[in-house]
């Protein structure tokens, strides 16, 4: 079963149809629900807003010792969107906020000439090779809706995307991994990549 | 590079698809749940839900539609008609829109796009907007209730506002164009993408696969929309997208292994 966590982010829905769709037993996770880590064997951290608003959430509800355990204890955890931008140091969006930290890195507005945000379909550039690809197309297309990115490629960047510059869209540090686009809104390959994230439970 | 995109409009009435040529004549044209999953499979990338007969009675039965597609099909829903109150888009995005559309309430009370950005994001809102040539012919300007009420608004004046306000798209409908396959309203389109920064959506007259590659082109438009030709087979998704990316348009065709 994977737990989505819910900090007041928006719209749950579609992440969770999206993973009932591979065929997997999902619950919403509020605050005061966070019981033994044991119960679960994905988390999922969704995301919608901005940055500093987020990390608050995730302290006032006692989210963050919980992830904490749940990723030292080896566990696949997988950040979408913001989901993904707050796995690192920190969040310039607004204002310095930190972030989890779990990954090395910050988040800073997205340096194009193209309209931000930076929102539609555009294709991967596949720089690492990792079971969560098995699949999939060449360059394969994904849905982004997004202002900021992480602002270089690190060891941890599995795939890229081209929007005026090189945007980081998958990371990956053993069982931490982030997505930049929205998988529950990218169609067929949306759907195989959260099957091959389901394998890794 | 992002790519430009394709959309299928699917007008719903009581629960089924229907489609108003010039906005007046309606026709059946299938199940919403079931038309929604052919357009997924046929290369849709995002689809657009109308309610165009939306009533506060009704607003129950529409997100019903909205939850079953969105349990099925996983690419950008976006759902308008008769979203007066940002109660109202709470209710459809809750039950899985990513977007909702607004039109005459927008012109009514603007300030429903900019407390709707506030509260779900820019991203979530889209500015709907008819518009029609002004009879002096300088310039146009926008209708409402379905095109059907004359407002004297300036057509561009009021999508930078819509943009200003918070919208984070333009569904950019031509009176003059829709419904008569003519292809889309180029001199409206370019004219409303120079004055915005946000994606413009081209709504109204496509007949022919010349007409989106036409459309984006000769426009800034990043996206095109369409109805009755998609819902009644005369042209299919993927022959525009083909047509499109051997014209060089940047379109999502997915190159399997």
């Amino acid at each position: 079963m994977i737990a989505i966590i819910d900090y007041g982010a928006g719209n749950l829905n579609s992440i969770q149809k999206a993973l009932e769709f591979v065929g997997e037993e999902t619950v919403i996770l509020e605050e005061g629900e966070q019981e033994d880590i044991d119960k679960y064997s994905g988390l999922v951290l969704p995301g919608v807003g901005a940055f500093p608003g987020a990390m608050k959430r995730l302290q006032e509800d006692n989210f963050i010792e919980f992830i904490e355990k749940f990723v030292a204890a080896g566990k696949p955890f997988l950040g979408v969107c913001l989901g993904m931008q707050l796995l690192f140091e920190w969040g310039f969006e607004d204002q310095k906020t930190a972030g989890l930290g779990l990954l090395k890195g910050n988040i800073t507005k997205m340096e194009t000439e193209y309209k931000i945000p930076h929102m539609g379909w555009n294709q991967l550039q596949i720089i690492k090779n990792d079971p969560l690809f098995k699949g999939l197309p060449e360059n394969p297309h994904f849905y982004f809706v997004h202002s900021y990115q992480l602002t270089e490629v690190t060891d941890q960047v599995l795939a890229t995307v081209g929007y005026g510059s090189t945007v980081p869209a998958v990371v990956r540090q053993d069982n931490v991994i982030g997505f930049q686009f929205h998988p529950e809104k990218s169609g067929d390959n949306g759907i195989k990549l959260l099957e091959n994230f389901r394998e890794l439970l | 590079m992002l790519k430009k995109r394709i959309i299928p409009c699917l007008d719903i009435k009581d629960g089924r698809v229907v489609k108003g040529v010039n906005f007046v004549e309606l026709r059946d044209a299938g199940d919403p749940v079931e038309s929604a999953k052919e357009y997924n499979d046929l290369g849709a990338d995002e689809l657009v839900f109308l309610d165009i007969t939306a009533t506060k009675e009704k607003r129950k039965t529409l997100a019903e539609l909205v939850e079953k597609v969105a349990a099925q099909v996983f690419i950008p829903l976006t759902v308008g008609g008769g979203i007066r109150t940002v109660e109202d888009m709470q209710f459809i995005l809750r039950a899985g829109a990513d977007k909702v559309s607004v039109n005459s309430a927008a012109v009514k009370n603007p300030e429903l796009v900019r407390k709707g950005a506030l509260k779900f994001g820019s991203q979530c809102i889209v500015g709907a907007v008819d518009a029609a040539k002004r009879e002096s012919g300088a310039g146009w300007e926008i209708f409402i209730h379905g095109g059907s009420k004359e407002t004297g608004i300036d057509l561009i004046e009021w999508v930078k506002e819509l943009e200003e306000l918070g919208a984070g798209e333009i569904l950019l409908t031509s009176i003059n164009s829709d419904g008569t396959k003519d292809g889309f309203d180029l001199e409206m389109l370019k004219a409303v993408t120079a004055a915005v920064n946000i994606p413009v959506i081209a709504s109204g007259g496509a007949g022919s696969i010349q007409h989106f590659v036409d459309v984006f082109k000769e426009t800034g438009a990043d996206a095109a929309l369409a109805a009755s030709i998609f819902h009644f087979g005369e042209i299919a998704i993927r022959d525009v997208k083909t047509e499109l990316e051997a014209e060089k348009i940047p379109v999502r065709i997915e190159e399997r292994k």
